[in-house]
Protein backbone atom coordinates (compact mmCIF):
# COMPACT_ATOMS: atom_id res chain seq x y z
CA UNK A 1 0.00 0.00 0.00
CA UNK A 2 1.34 3.78 -0.90
CA UNK A 3 0.47 5.19 2.41
CA UNK A 4 2.45 8.18 0.99
CA UNK A 5 -0.34 9.00 -1.48
CA UNK A 6 -3.19 8.80 0.76
CA UNK A 7 -1.49 10.56 3.21
CA UNK A 8 -0.98 13.62 0.97
CA UNK A 9 -4.74 12.93 -0.61
CA UNK A 10 -5.79 13.67 3.30
CA UNK A 11 -3.79 16.50 3.79
CA UNK A 12 -5.23 18.47 0.22
CA UNK A 13 -8.92 17.65 1.67
CA UNK A 14 -8.03 18.86 4.99
CA UNK A 15 -7.08 22.44 3.65
CA UNK A 16 -9.81 22.62 1.27
CA UNK A 17 -12.28 21.72 3.95
CA UNK A 18 -10.38 24.28 6.19
CA UNK A 19 -10.84 26.85 3.43
CA UNK A 20 -14.78 25.75 3.36
CA UNK A 21 -15.20 26.07 6.81
CA UNK A 22 -13.80 29.88 7.00
CA UNK A 23 -15.75 30.85 3.95
CA UNK A 24 -18.94 29.57 5.52
CA UNK A 25 -18.11 31.27 9.13
CA UNK A 26 -17.62 34.43 8.00
CA UNK A 27 -21.13 35.62 6.86
CA UNK A 28 -22.53 34.02 10.49
CA UNK A 29 -19.62 35.75 12.62
CA UNK A 30 -20.17 39.20 11.28
CA UNK A 31 -23.92 38.95 11.82
CA UNK A 32 -23.24 37.45 15.47
CA UNK A 33 -21.10 40.52 15.85
CA UNK A 34 -23.66 42.87 15.11
CA UNK A 35 -26.20 41.22 17.58
CA UNK A 36 -23.43 41.30 20.07
CA UNK A 37 -23.00 45.10 19.32
CA UNK A 38 -27.15 45.43 19.87
CA UNK A 39 -26.67 43.13 23.09
CA UNK A 40 -23.93 45.98 24.43
CA UNK A 41 -25.70 48.94 22.86
CA UNK A 42 -29.44 48.50 23.10
CA UNK A 43 -30.38 52.01 22.83
CA UNK A 44 -28.36 52.02 18.96
CA UNK A 45 -31.55 49.83 18.07
CA UNK A 46 -34.01 52.49 18.15
CA UNK A 47 -36.83 50.26 16.51
CA UNK A 48 -36.78 49.26 20.40
CA UNK A 49 -38.75 52.57 21.14
CA UNK A 50 -39.68 53.92 17.66
CA UNK A 51 -42.22 56.61 19.37
CA UNK A 52 -40.95 60.01 18.22
CA UNK A 53 -38.48 58.71 15.93
CA UNK A 54 -37.74 59.92 11.89
CA UNK A 55 -37.60 57.75 9.19
CA UNK A 56 -33.68 57.90 8.90
CA UNK A 57 -33.51 56.82 12.87
CA UNK A 58 -35.56 53.68 12.20
CA UNK A 59 -33.96 53.07 8.68
CA UNK A 60 -29.95 53.69 9.83
CA UNK A 61 -29.25 51.47 13.14
CA UNK A 62 -26.05 50.16 12.71
CA UNK A 63 -25.66 46.48 14.64
CA UNK A 64 -28.50 45.69 12.42
CA UNK A 65 -26.93 46.98 8.74
CA UNK A 66 -23.48 44.92 10.46
CA UNK A 67 -26.31 41.60 10.08
CA UNK A 68 -27.46 42.82 7.21
CA UNK A 69 -24.10 42.46 5.99
CA UNK A 70 -23.39 39.68 7.04
CA UNK A 71 -26.78 38.11 6.17
CA UNK A 72 -26.27 39.08 2.06
CA UNK A 73 -22.69 37.93 2.13
CA UNK A 74 -23.62 34.39 3.15
CA UNK A 75 -26.37 34.15 0.97
CA UNK A 76 -25.43 36.02 -1.96
CA UNK A 77 -21.43 35.09 -1.73
CA UNK A 78 -20.41 32.41 0.09
CA UNK A 79 -23.27 29.62 -0.82
CA UNK A 80 -22.56 29.60 -4.52
CA UNK A 81 -18.97 30.24 -3.82
CA UNK A 82 -18.98 26.84 -1.30
CA UNK A 83 -20.58 25.22 -4.05
CA UNK A 84 -17.93 25.69 -6.84
CA UNK A 85 -15.53 25.37 -3.94
CA UNK A 86 -17.17 21.79 -3.36
CA UNK A 87 -17.45 21.54 -7.36
CA UNK A 88 -13.68 22.01 -7.75
CA UNK A 89 -12.84 19.67 -4.75
CA UNK A 90 -14.66 16.97 -6.99
CA UNK A 91 -13.10 17.91 -9.96
CA UNK A 92 -9.30 17.97 -8.27
CA UNK B 1 -35.27 65.47 5.20
CA UNK B 2 -31.22 64.42 4.71
CA UNK B 3 -30.22 61.39 6.89
CA UNK B 4 -27.61 62.57 9.84
CA UNK B 5 -23.66 62.82 8.65
CA UNK B 6 -22.81 59.47 11.02
CA UNK B 7 -25.40 57.55 9.71
CA UNK B 8 -24.01 58.07 6.03
CA UNK B 9 -20.61 57.14 7.13
CA UNK B 10 -22.47 53.82 8.59
CA UNK B 11 -23.98 53.06 5.68
CA UNK B 12 -20.70 53.25 3.32
CA UNK B 13 -19.59 51.09 6.60
CA UNK B 14 -21.72 48.51 5.65
CA UNK B 15 -20.27 48.90 2.04
CA UNK B 16 -16.91 48.43 2.92
CA UNK B 17 -17.67 46.08 5.33
CA UNK B 18 -19.29 43.78 2.52
CA UNK B 19 -16.58 44.77 0.24
CA UNK B 20 -14.40 43.22 2.93
CA UNK B 21 -15.78 39.87 3.48
CA UNK B 22 -15.56 39.22 -0.33
CA UNK B 23 -12.01 40.35 -0.69
CA UNK B 24 -11.37 38.07 2.25
CA UNK B 25 -13.22 35.12 0.90
CA UNK B 26 -11.67 35.73 -2.42
CA UNK B 27 -8.47 35.45 -0.48
CA UNK B 28 -9.22 32.28 1.61
CA UNK B 29 -10.45 30.23 -1.60
CA UNK B 30 -7.98 31.24 -4.30
CA UNK B 31 -8.01 33.19 -8.01
CA UNK B 32 -9.19 29.63 -9.78
CA UNK B 33 -12.51 29.08 -7.83
CA UNK B 34 -13.20 32.46 -7.31
CA UNK B 35 -13.17 33.04 -10.96
CA UNK B 36 -15.62 29.99 -12.09
CA UNK B 37 -18.42 32.27 -12.06
CA UNK B 38 -17.32 34.90 -14.33
CA UNK B 39 -19.46 37.91 -12.19
CA UNK B 40 -17.55 37.09 -9.04
CA UNK B 41 -14.82 38.69 -11.22
CA UNK B 42 -16.75 41.84 -11.37
CA UNK B 43 -17.68 42.00 -7.51
CA UNK B 44 -15.75 44.14 -6.24
CA UNK B 45 -14.54 46.57 -8.63
CA UNK B 46 -17.98 47.22 -9.50
CA UNK B 47 -18.54 48.21 -5.71
CA UNK B 48 -15.69 50.08 -5.66
CA UNK B 49 -16.87 52.24 -8.84
CA UNK B 50 -20.65 52.38 -7.12
CA UNK B 51 -18.97 53.66 -3.37
CA UNK B 52 -17.24 56.15 -5.86
CA UNK B 53 -20.68 57.22 -7.59
CA UNK B 54 -22.41 57.68 -3.78
CA UNK B 55 -19.92 60.08 -2.92
CA UNK B 56 -21.68 62.62 -5.20
CA UNK B 57 -24.65 62.77 -3.25
CA UNK B 58 -22.10 63.22 -0.10
CA UNK B 59 -20.22 66.00 -2.13
CA UNK B 60 -23.77 67.38 -2.92
CA UNK B 61 -25.67 67.27 0.55
CA UNK B 62 -22.97 67.18 2.97
CA UNK B 63 -20.85 69.87 1.92
CA UNK B 64 -20.21 72.61 4.79
CA UNK B 65 -16.92 74.28 2.98
CA UNK B 66 -15.52 74.72 -0.15
CA UNK B 67 -12.24 72.17 1.55
CA UNK B 68 -15.62 69.68 1.94
CA UNK B 69 -16.72 69.82 -1.53
CA UNK B 70 -13.02 69.41 -3.45
CA UNK B 71 -12.57 66.32 -0.82
CA UNK B 72 -15.62 64.55 -1.43
CA UNK B 73 -15.26 65.17 -5.03
CA UNK B 74 -11.34 63.82 -5.67
CA UNK B 75 -12.49 60.84 -3.26
CA UNK B 76 -15.94 60.37 -5.79
CA UNK B 77 -13.46 60.37 -8.86
CA UNK B 78 -10.34 58.46 -7.21
CA UNK B 79 -12.70 55.71 -6.15
CA UNK B 80 -14.63 55.22 -9.33
CA UNK B 81 -11.19 55.30 -11.39
CA UNK B 82 -10.02 52.68 -9.09
CA UNK B 83 -13.13 50.51 -9.20
CA UNK B 84 -13.16 51.25 -13.37
CA UNK B 85 -9.53 50.43 -14.05
CA UNK B 86 -10.32 47.06 -12.12
CA UNK B 87 -12.90 46.41 -14.39
CA UNK B 88 -11.37 47.24 -17.44
CA UNK B 89 -8.28 44.74 -16.68
CA UNK B 90 -10.93 42.18 -16.15
CA UNK B 91 -12.67 42.89 -18.74
CA UNK B 92 -9.73 42.49 -20.94
CA UNK B 93 -10.29 46.08 -22.30
CA UNK B 94 -7.14 46.89 -20.03
CA UNK B 95 -3.65 45.45 -20.82
CA UNK B 96 -1.28 47.37 -19.24
CA UNK B 97 -0.47 46.24 -15.59
CA UNK B 98 0.48 49.42 -14.70
CA UNK B 99 -3.59 50.20 -14.62
CA UNK B 100 -3.81 48.08 -10.88
CA UNK B 101 -1.56 51.33 -9.27
CA UNK B 102 -5.29 52.67 -9.67
CA UNK B 103 -6.31 51.09 -6.51
CA UNK B 104 -3.27 51.99 -4.43
CA UNK B 105 -3.97 55.48 -5.56
CA UNK B 106 -7.49 55.60 -4.98
CA UNK B 107 -7.04 54.39 -1.71
CA UNK B 108 -4.56 56.99 -0.75
CA UNK B 109 -6.38 59.88 -2.33
CA UNK B 110 -9.39 58.87 0.59
CA UNK B 111 -6.85 58.97 3.07
CA UNK B 112 -6.09 62.26 1.96
CA UNK B 113 -9.50 63.57 1.64
CA UNK B 114 -10.13 61.93 5.28
CA UNK B 115 -7.04 63.73 6.39
CA UNK B 116 -7.86 67.05 4.63
CA UNK B 117 -11.76 67.49 5.24
CA UNK B 118 -11.22 67.49 9.11
CA UNK B 119 -9.91 70.39 10.30
CA UNK B 120 -9.94 69.96 14.17
CA UNK B 121 -7.54 68.29 16.02
CA UNK B 122 -7.92 64.60 16.90
CA UNK B 123 -9.52 64.70 20.36
CA UNK B 124 -11.41 67.42 19.61
CA UNK B 125 -14.28 64.59 18.87
CA UNK B 126 -15.12 60.90 18.05
CA UNK B 127 -15.87 62.09 14.42
CA UNK B 128 -12.31 64.54 14.21
CA UNK B 129 -10.72 61.41 15.90
CA UNK B 130 -11.92 58.61 13.86
CA UNK B 131 -11.46 61.02 10.24
CA UNK B 132 -7.65 61.40 11.93
CA UNK B 133 -7.58 57.71 12.24
CA UNK B 134 -9.12 56.60 9.13
CA UNK B 135 -6.88 59.34 7.32
CA UNK B 136 -3.80 57.62 8.53
CA UNK B 137 -4.84 54.22 7.96
CA UNK B 138 -5.48 54.68 4.24
CA UNK B 139 -2.61 56.57 3.77
CA UNK B 140 -0.57 53.78 5.48
CA UNK B 141 -3.14 51.11 3.98
CA UNK B 142 -2.51 51.97 0.31
CA UNK B 143 1.01 50.00 0.71
CA UNK B 144 -1.05 47.00 0.64
CA UNK B 145 -2.86 47.40 -2.62
CA UNK B 146 0.33 48.24 -4.37
CA UNK B 147 2.46 46.08 -3.16
CA UNK B 148 -0.72 43.59 -4.41
CA UNK B 149 0.26 45.54 -7.73
CA UNK B 150 3.31 43.82 -8.11
CA UNK B 151 2.81 40.55 -6.18
CA UNK B 152 -1.18 40.13 -7.01
CA UNK B 153 -1.29 36.52 -6.76
CA UNK B 154 0.45 36.88 -2.88
CA UNK B 155 -2.60 35.39 -0.84
CA UNK B 156 -1.08 37.04 2.29
CA UNK B 157 -1.50 41.05 0.73
CA UNK B 158 -5.11 39.54 -0.68
CA UNK B 159 -5.70 39.12 3.01
CA UNK B 160 -4.55 42.12 4.09
CA UNK B 161 -6.39 44.82 1.49
CA UNK B 162 -9.53 42.64 2.86
CA UNK B 163 -8.56 43.25 6.46
CA UNK B 164 -8.10 46.91 5.38
CA UNK B 165 -11.44 47.46 4.29
CA UNK B 166 -12.96 45.68 7.57
CA UNK B 167 -10.90 48.21 9.86
CA UNK B 168 -11.82 50.82 7.96
CA UNK B 169 -15.93 50.19 8.14
CA UNK B 170 -15.20 49.13 11.99
CA UNK B 171 -14.29 52.72 12.39
CA UNK B 172 -16.73 53.94 10.85
CA UNK B 173 -19.76 52.16 12.53
CA UNK B 174 -17.83 54.22 15.62
CA UNK B 175 -18.63 57.71 14.12
CA UNK B 176 -20.92 60.13 15.66
CA UNK B 177 -21.99 63.30 14.62
CA UNK B 178 -21.27 65.12 18.18
CA UNK B 179 -19.63 62.31 20.92
CA UNK B 180 -16.40 62.03 22.94
CA UNK B 181 -13.95 60.15 22.52
CA UNK B 182 -11.50 58.61 25.41
CA UNK B 183 -13.33 61.30 27.79
CA UNK B 184 -12.19 64.36 25.31
CA UNK B 185 -14.96 66.85 24.34
CA UNK B 186 -14.00 70.07 22.86
CA UNK B 187 -17.01 72.56 24.71
CA UNK B 188 -16.59 74.35 20.88
CA UNK B 189 -18.01 70.94 19.58
CA UNK B 190 -21.81 71.15 21.13
CA UNK B 191 -23.57 68.66 23.41
CA UNK B 192 -23.94 65.32 22.57
CA UNK B 193 -26.87 64.51 21.12
CA UNK B 194 -27.65 60.86 22.46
Amino acid sequence: MQTQIVTHALAVRTHRDYRAFIVSALGPLTALAGVAWAIVQPYRITLLHPHHQGFWWLFAEAPLLVVAAGAAFSFLIARPLLADLEEDDGAA
Amino acid sequence: MEPRSEMVHWFFATGFLFLGLILLSRAIVGEQVWARRRWRLYLWPSIAFGLGILMWPVMTFFTNSAIHMIAHGAWAQALMVAGAAELGLVRGKLHNPLWRLATPVGIFVSGVAFLVHEQNTWFFARSAFLHHLIGWTLVGGSLVPLALAVRPRSAVLQSGFAVLFVVVAVMLYCDRDLAPVFGHLSPLAGVPHR
